[in-house]
């Protein structure tokens, strides 16, 4: 049996250590080892983004990324995205907007979203269905998913014009029952 | 796309759905998420022939690698002889389900599975399944509904003999089945007929396609009870499925329904569960299954692929005199396709005096096929649907009008023999007529309109539910339908407009088979009606009792109590009065707290119609087809949650669209589907699609206390119709196979040349 | 998956050290979008993965107008069009940068490593010919140089031999008044392998209306990627009109050899050919004239 690799990374903004096989990827990783099991296992070969993580500020899928590469690396899970009271706009919309049905691949689009939206904060539609082309919904259609990455994507927006962010997610705080 | 409230104060918003929170954090436990300690993890081996006889399993090997707890087989599972169940969504043949959860004595298609191991790591367990070592004596194999049919065509089951018209007929056959539907001469009626057209169509074999692999984790405890934890559409079909498999009394399994991450109809029959169950009895630990995608591909339930023919005829003034329809569905491994379902829905939106329908159900070597919402329906709507707008095109007459000369209404028989009661096809016809969309011009080369009409009829079944009230003026409902979408908010707001209160001062909880009343699967666009209408139920027995508790501490009869809009008051005295709240602040002091419990079997199941217009620009060169726009129209009766109504018109709208373009199983000539994957399988991507336009035309369903009607699975039955129709009217060519994926596109563009 | 491996050298001889003991048993890992799905799904044996992505010079990345492209072999495909320069200089590559997988992949997965992976349809390999790419690959003796179309030799199979890996591609520096573009057909809009690709480049005249040099490679119609002299050699001093360009496609037709499988048959790949040489050579002949 191949001596096990040990990993020392940075999740969600803490240190977090493993031990892990060679063919275990950070996907399983994620889920089996240190019990994060926000992110989804959707097909294992890169096609669906249920399993997205955001690995040194780039969006990938973690599926295909082995455990042993993220040593000294950062990596923002589903469970990374909200502040630490209330909820990231994205989620907060998503929720307004009934942009999931199931909610199985919500992680990964949320995920995914929030990589655009840091990237690129007014996308056109046709930017975000781009972006979001890699992360696979079979119950919504997309068209209630896309316009709460757009409504998002607005109210942070209009909140970073005027200089209000932190009160935006209060707001959102606020709002939520 | 909004609708009104009805004068109600709950049903018709759109509050956010109770289980939100958990969904968009990632906390939601789906199957695949259970752990527990000494949990051991489980993977099949599968056939990797289309068609032979096992001849031998060897797991010695595997069972000597270091990690591997237990092998198991079909030896490890009762022998069900010929025991036909009834297990809530039809009668099951148990040997079949058996066999599908393991193979007994014979293969029937390429990814059924064989052996099952169970080991401390999935890795563990899949290097192990190369170890268990099966012969095999292989048999030809048919892989095609026609070829499946013919005299000559390798047989599948020994004991399989066409029923035909509801008799043996003694003849070894695929055909499982044979049945007619008849309603007046279509002789007569081809012969009144100024425009026949008859047509043959070829749909391939496609998945319902969620994104969650099927999961289950199972505990066989020492007392000899059994825990599966599972992503399911029904647990209390899972229990039975599980009783009846492993010979066991129901009460001796619970069943825990997880979050589930799609199903459409898919996970409704049990794979994996008593393989997991079994691996527990035998290693005294509790055993996780997944399955990984080519998996769910390859040993799962797609829906049929089909060969239908039909033939219309219409008289001069564009009113149909006759329909005749030869439907023949691959049911897969085993007798069972929708073919039945196809062949009631497929002249259902029309009103024909003259009608005779041929359905055929059909074995061939592939996976056993299970429903996948409206399960038959848009086979046949994508056969009928265009031939409707062939006999338009011929009489010159708007589709849409035709439709309405032709509509199926109150009081209209459907060939099946069904009469219709208050229905919403004329209503979503006229709204699709009224619609900005169809309205719009479209112009620009190869680009075309299509529309299509579809139905389907819903169920109602059996379902439960127990609501106790809160002090704090809460309600906390259980219920038993798993939710794929939404409904446990739905329920709830039923629940909440029954006693006046808000949504969010309902907890709805799903609970497993030991918490709840038996609820059947969640499936069949049931569970906002029924599930709903059990939950209205339990509302009125708490009001009954808070009426009773108020009268008590006011000192009155029951009958000089009334209860309105969450307030009860005092009849002979307008200074008593109670809301909810308060009154729930006072049960504990005054003889404890209030239940209430139902349990409904309803009829007055509504049916539901939808019209779907799309737009379409066709690449003549390359046949690709891109959707320019889209809209659903759909009678909705009263919509719950309006935000989920329109969820399921759009989802099922782009499932359709995908099973129009570019969805289908490739196989072979081994016998091996060769796209087992989610880049070859292609659904559409965000970048696939526009904006899904959406109306909700609401005809209250009269049989249902708040108008309910199903609505999640008739999206998916019009949108290849449509799309074809569509297709035609840019480039010219009318497609009668499916997918119409671009390179047959491109050859139907070249042929008209 | 079966148990391998994983090493991590920080230097180009540490790797090749790594490739010489362990010869076809070992393979690199740079992106990991198609070398981690392969060996999950048993389509390739391996024991070893040497993630190459320690080592600096897979990671280079330079690009003027005077040197060229320095590609290291493990550059991710976003590098390639989020730097300033390549998107301007090298389109015909940045296409194909931006159509291979989705975001996701692309931040991960290098043009070294579609190269390596050797797929008949992949989709950077007909930009990297019609680019006149060439391969720099490190060895036991130190480097050599192969040009790109002739690298790979059949599906997933290379040139590379034992104790080789693919160091760097270079792309010479761009001629002036030229013009490169990839184009694939896939069924829907992204995700999908290629059903055909074409890579042209075109360099005109002074005067902008004849073309003086040319190459058509050709994706997914043949065991390899193909680059198609004669379709090239058909536009060279000739006018840019529509049957000049009709004969190039011709000639890129006849030289497809592709099969049928599921995800087109090959009359119809055949037929994608004429369709996107045309188009390819049409967008690429923009390019040129606006450059």
């Amino acid at each position: 049996m191949s001596k096990k690799i040990h990993v020392q990374t940075t999740i969600n903004g803490e240190p977090a250590e493993f031990l892990c096989e060679p063919r275990q990827s950070l996907l399983e990783v994620l889920r089996d080892e240190l019990r994060l099991t926000g992110t989804k296992e959707g097909c294992n070969n890169g096609n669906c983004g249920a399993c997205n993580v955001i690995l040194d500020g780039r969006l990938v899928n973690s599926c295909l990324v082995l455990g042993a590469e993220v040593q000294g690396k950062t990596v923002t899970t589903i469970e990374g995205v909200a502040p630490s009271q209330g909820l990231h706009p994205l989620q907060q919309k998503f929720l307004e907007h009934a942009a999931l049905q199931c909610g199985i691949c919500t992680p990964g689009f949320i995920v995914a979203a929030r990589a655009l939206l840091e990237k690129k904060p007014n996308p056109t539609e046709a930017e975000v269905r781009h972006w979001l082309a890699g992360n696979l919904c079979r119950c919504t259609g997309y068209d209630k998913i896309i316009r709460a990455v757009l409504d998002a994507a607005d109210l942070s927006f209009r909140a970073r014009a005027n200089g209000r962010e932190r009160e935006t997610i209060s707001q959102v705080r606020g709002e939520f029952p | 796309m909004s609708t009104s409230t009805n004068g109600y104060k709950v049903i018709g918003t759109r509050p956010i759905r109770h289980d939100g929170v958990d969904k968009v954090t990632g906390r939601a436990v789906y199957g695949a998420d259970v752990q527990m300690p000494g949990l051991l993890h489980g993977r099949i081996l599968r056939s990797p022939i289309p068609h032979g006889c096992i001849k031998k399993i060897d797991a010695s090997k595997a069972l000597a690698l270091p990690g591997v707890e237990a092998v198991v087989t079909a030896a490890d599972f009762p022998n069900p002889g010929d025991k036909i169940a009834e297990l809530g969504e039809g009668a099951v043949n148990l040997r079949h389900l058996s066999s599908n959860c393991l193979a007994r004595g014979k293969v029937l298609y390429k990814g059924q599975a064989v052996a099952a191991v169970a080991a401390v790591s999935p890795h563990v367990a899949e290097e192990a399944l190369k170890l268990i070592a099966v012969e095999y004596e292989p048999l030809p194999h048919v892989t095609d509904v026609v070829e499946a049919m013919r005299d000559g065509a390798p047989l599948l089951h020994d004991d399989l003999v066409t029923e035909s018209l509801g008799k043996p007929t003694g003849k070894r056959s695929n055909v499982a089945k044979h049945f007619q539907f008849k309603i007046g001469d279509v002789e007569k009626g081809f012969a009144e007929a100024a425009v026949v057209v008859e047509r043959e169509f070829h749909t391939a074999t496609v998945h319902q396609g969620y994104i969650e692999p099927h999961a289950a984790t199972a505990l066989w405890s020492a007392d000899g009870s059994v825990t599966i934890w599972c992503s399911t559409q029904g647990a209390f079909t899972v229990r039975a499925q599980m009783a009846e498999l492993l010979d066991l009394p129901v009460s001796r399994i619970k069943a825990v329904p997880t979050e589930i991450g799609g199903g459409f109809g898919g996970k409704i029959r049990v794979y994996l569960e008593p393989v997991a169950a079994a691996l527990s009895k035998k290693t005294g630990r509790p055993v996780k299954i997944t399955m990984n995608r080519t998996e769910v591909f390859e040993g799962t339930g797609p829906t049929p692929g089909s060969y239908i023919k039909v033939k219309m005829g219409a008289d001069k003034s564009g009113r149909l005199t006759a329909a005749q329809a030869y439907l023949a569905y691959e049911a897969g491994a085993f007798p069972g396709s929708p073919v039945g379902p196809g062949a009631m829905c497929i002249f259902a939106c029309y009103n024909i005096p003259n009608v005779h329908i041929d359905g055929y159900d059909v074995v061939v070597n592939k996976p056993a096929t299970s429903a996948y919402r409206a399960p038959g329906a848009t086979n046949a709507a994508f056969a009928s649907e265009t031939v409707v707008d062939e006999i338009c095109e011929k009489l010159n007459i708007d589709p849409l009008d035709f439709r309405l000369k032709n509509a199926a209404h109150e009081g209209t028989r459907r060939a099946d023999g069904p009469v219709y009661p208050r229905i919403g096809m004329i209503e979503t016809v006229e709204a699709a007529k009224k619609h900005p969309h169809y309205n719009s011009p479209l112009a620009g080369p190869n680009r075309g309109r299509g529309v299509a009409t579809g139905f389907w009829f819903n169920c109602g079944l059996k379902s439960s539910a127990t609501a106790s009230v809160n002090a704090d003026g809460t309600v906390s409902l259980v219920e038993g339908s798993t939710d794929i979408g939404g409904t446990r908010t739905s329920i709830a707001m039923q629940l909440a407009e029954a006693l006046g209160l808000r949504a969010e001062d309902v907890r709805p909880v799903v609970a497993d088979t030991d918490m709840v009343g038996y609820t059947d699967v969640t499936g069949g666009s049931r569970v906002t009606f029924a599930t709903g209408w059990a939950a209205y139920e339990a509302a009125q027995d708490i009001k009954r009792q808070m009426v009773a508790r108020a009268a008590l501490v006011w000192g009155v009869k029951p009958e000089d109590v009334s209860y309105d809009a969450g307030v009860l008051r005092c009849k002979t005295d307008d200074a008593k009065r109670l809301t909810f709240k308060e009154l729930a602040e006072k049960l504990h002091a005054t003889g404890g707290t209030i239940v209430g419990r139902a349990s409904v079997d309803p009829t007055g199941v509504g049916g539901g119609f939808a019209t779907h217009v799309v737009d379409v620009e066709v690449d003549p060169e390359t046949g690709k087809v891109t959707v320019l726009r889209y809209t659903a129209v759909q009678d909705v009766g009263q919509a719950v949650h309006p935000s989920y109504v329109e969820g399921q018109m759009q989802g099922g709208a782009v499932q359709g669209i995908g099973w129009a373009l570019n969805e289908e199983y490739a196989y072979n000539a081994r016998g091996e589907m060769t796209n087992a994957s989610f880049l070859d399988y292609r659904m559409p991507t965000s970048l696939d699609l526009p904006m899904i336009d959406t109306v909700m035309v609401e005809v209250a369903n009269p049989g249902h206390p708040y108008g309910v009607r199903g609505v999640g699975e008739v999206p998916i039955v019009p949108p290849p119709a449509a799309l074809a129709n569509a297709i035609y009217r840019a480039v010219g060519v009318r497609l009668t196979q499916l997918p119409m994926s671009p390179g047959r596109v491109v050859k139907a563009v070249l042929a008209k040349k | 998956m079966k148990e391998i491996d994983y090493a991590a050298p920080k230097t180009v001889a540490e790797a090749v050290a790594l490739f010489a003991e362990k010869g076809d048993r070992a393979r690199a890992l740079a992106g990991g979008t198609d070398i981690i799905v392969q060996v999950r799904e048993n389509r390739r044996d391996v024991d070893l993965l040497v993630d190459l992505k320690h080592i600096p010079e897979v990671n280079e990345l330079s690009c003027d107008s005077a040197r060229g492209l320095r590609l290291g072999a493990a550059v991710p495909c976003y590098r390639i069009y989020e730097q300033p320069d390549i998107p301007r200089l090298y389109p015909g590559l940045t296409d194909a940068a931006l159509l291979i997988g989705g975001i996701q992949i692309q931040s991960r997965a290098s043009v070294g490593g579609n190269l390596c992976n050797a797929s008949p349809a992949a989709d950077s390999i007909p930009a990297l010919i019609a680019h006149e790419a060439v391969a720099v690959i490190a060895g036991r003796e130190g480097t050599r140089e192969v040009a790109v179309e002739k690298f790979c030799t059949a599906p997933g199979r290379t040139v590379l031999g034992r104790g080789e890996f693919l160091l760097a591609l270079r792309l010479p520096p761009p001629r002036p008044r030229s013009g490169s573009l990839y184009v694939r057909f896939i069924p829907r809009n992204e995700m999908d392998i290629a059903v055909v690709g074409v890579g042209v480049a075109v360099t005109l005249d002074e005067g902008r209306s004849r073309c003086i040099a040319a190459r058509v490679s050709l994706g997914a119609v043949a065991p390899t990627p193909l680059l198609v002299p004669e379709a090239g050699a058909a536009l060279v001093n000739g006018a840019l009109t529509d049957d000049h360009l009709a004969k190039a496609a011709a000639l890129a037709q006849t030289a497809a050899r592709p099969i049928s499988d599921m995800r087109g048959d090959a009359d119809y790949r055949r037929h994608l050919v004429g369709v996107l040489t045309r188009r390819a050579l049409r967008g690429a002949i923009e390019r040129a004239r606006e450059s």
